[in-house]
């Protein structure tokens, strides 16, 4: 009998969310509380450690995203927790090496959503290249039969692309560009197996290139990573793409960059404090926003359940994950 | 050279322009008010015209100058020149083919995916400051859908190669299949967008291809397909896609050009669904460069009896 088959309620394995991921919000919990009983501490007028205290002692699996961080004080009063399965790529809101030290399993969405995470960054890259958006708005707005001809914009063939981050979504994003005659160089912790030139230092990457985009994850060492001298060797012509994490990059030096013209233009899904974003964003025409929607598709979010809840299958019945998290 | 008299018939490119001014006697059509009294005096000296995608040589202004000698056109659609006029007359035709493939290219993805994944509607709703947190949307995927081509030349080709990028399967449409090609032919429009997620119109116009995309079409496209036009406006019937649109018959498009530039219908400005670009195909600094070269290139090899760069006629 598979897990969760015709069991009753009380005797489905115990999997405790936080605060709902994007998933459940936008699907409900159907596609995970068939086959496990969903511990839902959001819906509780306790505050979360009193409900942890009272009701997840004996929680082996938690489900959460970026809403919900797994912390220290989090996994102290679990016990019993030996998995965290996070509904997303992003693994920054989970305590790492904390889990590893508890002996707590760590599985993400493995490489269901990468292919969303390049296809937006490199529609983010060509629309600030072409000027996409701002075209479209200047159409909407009447002024082509009453301005004329928009503004020439600018060729993506024989572009250097610098990838930040040589990953599932960079090489994805990488594949792709090659395909439009960019030039790809990275920037990885580690040198890849792969034909690009390799940049040990950001800011080496930067001087070569004329567009940067981040597909790294978020850690200490990435913090502000991207900052005004980087953005200073990408140069006036240069462009910046954010598919990562809005804290990469030092946001308020992007801006005075942005606004003294020292790059070019900007790509950005994520920001330093979403939802607020620095509001001189919201008349520069070089500039192409997004709303952290980067792996946001109605097919990705299909895999994603789907994923979730057969890592948690193949925990429950003692079987390897689907998508642990490496060290690597 | 400077006694040549060249006609440029619209302004397209300040470079060009002043190139042209430096090497010819250089006429703007449009500085002309009087337009048949200026072809009048001046008919004799006229021996090159200058056109691009939206004024070019009809046969009225080819009979009105009888010492033409070639038209170089500032792109590499030939729907504004009356070809056949000019095979008649002996007059040669040139235009600018390979340099604009890649720019044309890359705005037939851009356009797909900027529909598919709503980004110009993001950018708006941002901008708005209307964002609030776990305010979730869900587009659709681009990866891996499929891709139908019309026309499988050097800039539908190019598609498909950045398609292919995305694992998007290619199929298509052309006069007649190709042969070796790993890509799925459909020997009607109708069967192609039947069969294809995102239709993409990359043939050049004429005659045949006039409303090539019709009502019919879009239906078999249908509520979930995506039309992205990147050739000539006349490729599509316009009011149908309007209505198609309008009523959510179809599920989208990407638009680059229109039946009546720069007019674009005022229904369309409504809808998320819907990317609007005015006539950028090939609107890059670089590119624009290149295709001017290539008319100057053209106009001075045939006035110093050398070899034409990329002639078409």
């Amino acid at each position: 009998m598979e897990i969760g088959e015709d069991l009753p309620p009380k005797d489905l394995p115990e999997v405790l969310v936080i605060k709902p991921p994007p998933p459940m919000i936008l699907f409900g919990d159907e596609f995970i509380a068939k086959k496990f009983k969903i511990l839902k501490a959001w819906e509780s007028p306790l505050p979360l450690d009193q409900f942890l205290t009272n009701y997840a002692h004996s929680v082996q699996a938690v489900l959460c995203s970026g809403a919900s961080p797994i912390s220290p004080q989090v996994l102290n009063l679990l016990p019993s927790l030996r998995l965290v399965v996070t509904a997303s790529a992003g693994i920054n809101h989970i305590d790492l090496p904390e889990c590893r030290r508890r002996g707590i399993a760590v599985a993400n969405s493995g490489n269901v959503l990468s292919e969303d995470g390049a296809d937006a960054a490199v529609s983010l890259l060509i629309d600030v290249f072409r000027r996409i958006s701002a075209a479209d708005g200047y159409v909407k707005q009447g002024l082509w039969a009453s301005r004329g001809d928009y503004p020439l914009a600018s060729k993506l063939g024989g572009k250097r692309v610098g990838i930040v981050g040589l990953g599932n979504i960079g090489l994805q994003v990488a594949k792709r560009l090659e395909a439009f005659g960019c030039n790809i160089l990275y920037n990885s912790r580690k040198k890849k197996p792969v034909s690009y030139p390799f940049f040990s230092d950001v800011c080496e990457l930067a001087a070569n290139s004329d567009a940067l985009i981040l597909c790294c994850g978020f850690t200490d060492q990435t913090r502000h990573m991207i900052n005004r001298e980087v953005l200073l060797a990408l140069g006036k012509e240069g462009v910046i793409v954010n598919v990562g994490r809005g804290a990469i990059i030092d946001e308020k030096e992007m801006v005075q960059c942005l606004v003294q013209g020292e790059i070019a233009g900007a790509g950005l899904d994520v920001f330093e404090n979403e939802p607020n974003i620095p509001k001189e964003f919201f008349t520069m025409d070089n500039v192409v926003l997004s709303p952290h929607a980067a792996v946001f598709t109605s097919e990705s979010f299909l895999d994603l359940c789907e994923l979730v809840v057969g890592n948690l299958e193949a925990f429950f019945s003692n079987k390897p994950l689907l998508s642990p998290v490496t060290d690597e | 050279m400077e006694s040549i008299g060249v006609l440029i018939v619209c302004p397209m490119n300040t470079y060009l322009e002043q190139e042209l001014e430096k090497r010819f006697n250089l006429f703007k059509f449009w500085n002309f008010p009087d337009k048949t009294q200026f072809l009048n005096t001046h008919k004799n000296s006229i021996r090159a015209v200058v056109g691009n995608a939206t004024a070019g040589a009809d046969a009225e202004l080819i009979e009105a100058l009888p010492k033409l000698e070639i038209v170089a056109s500032f792109s590499v659609g030939l729907d504004k020149v009356d070809l056949g006029k000019c095979k008649e007359k002996g007059i040669r035709v040139t235009n600018t083919p390979d340099v604009l493939t890649e720019d044309v290219a890359d705005l037939a993805i851009g356009l797909s995916l900027a529909v598919l994944r709503r980004l110009c509607e993001s950018d708006r709703y941002v901008r708005s400051g209307k964002w609030k947190k776990g305010d979730y949307k869900l587009t659709t995927k681009f990866t891996g859908k499929t891709v139908g081509i019309i026309g499988l030349g050097r800039i539908g080709m190019a598609i498909a190669k950045r398609a292919e990028a995305f694992s998007c399967p290619i199929s298509y449409y052309s006069r007649t299949e190709k042969a070796d090609l790993k890509y799925k032919y459909y020997p009607s429009v109708v069967e192609l967008a039947s069969n294809c997620h995102i239709l993409i119109v990359a043939c050049p116009l004429t005659e045949e291809t006039r409303h090539i995309i019709n009502r019919e079409v879009i239906d078999a496209l249908g509520p979930k397909g995506v039309l992205i036009n990147i050739g000539r406006g006349p490729h599509v019937d316009e009011p149908e896609l309007v209505s198609a649109l309008v009523e959510g018959r179809l599920g989208g498009a990407g638009l680059d050009v229109f039946e009546h530039e720069p007019y674009v219908p005022e229904e369309l400005f409504g809808l998320e669904n819907v990317v609007l670009t005015p006539h950028v195909g090939s609107g890059t600094v670089e590119t624009r460069k290149e295709m001017a070269d290539l008319v100057l290139g053209n106009l001075e090899a045939h006035f110093l009896n050398k070899p034409l760069i990329t002639p078409v006629v």
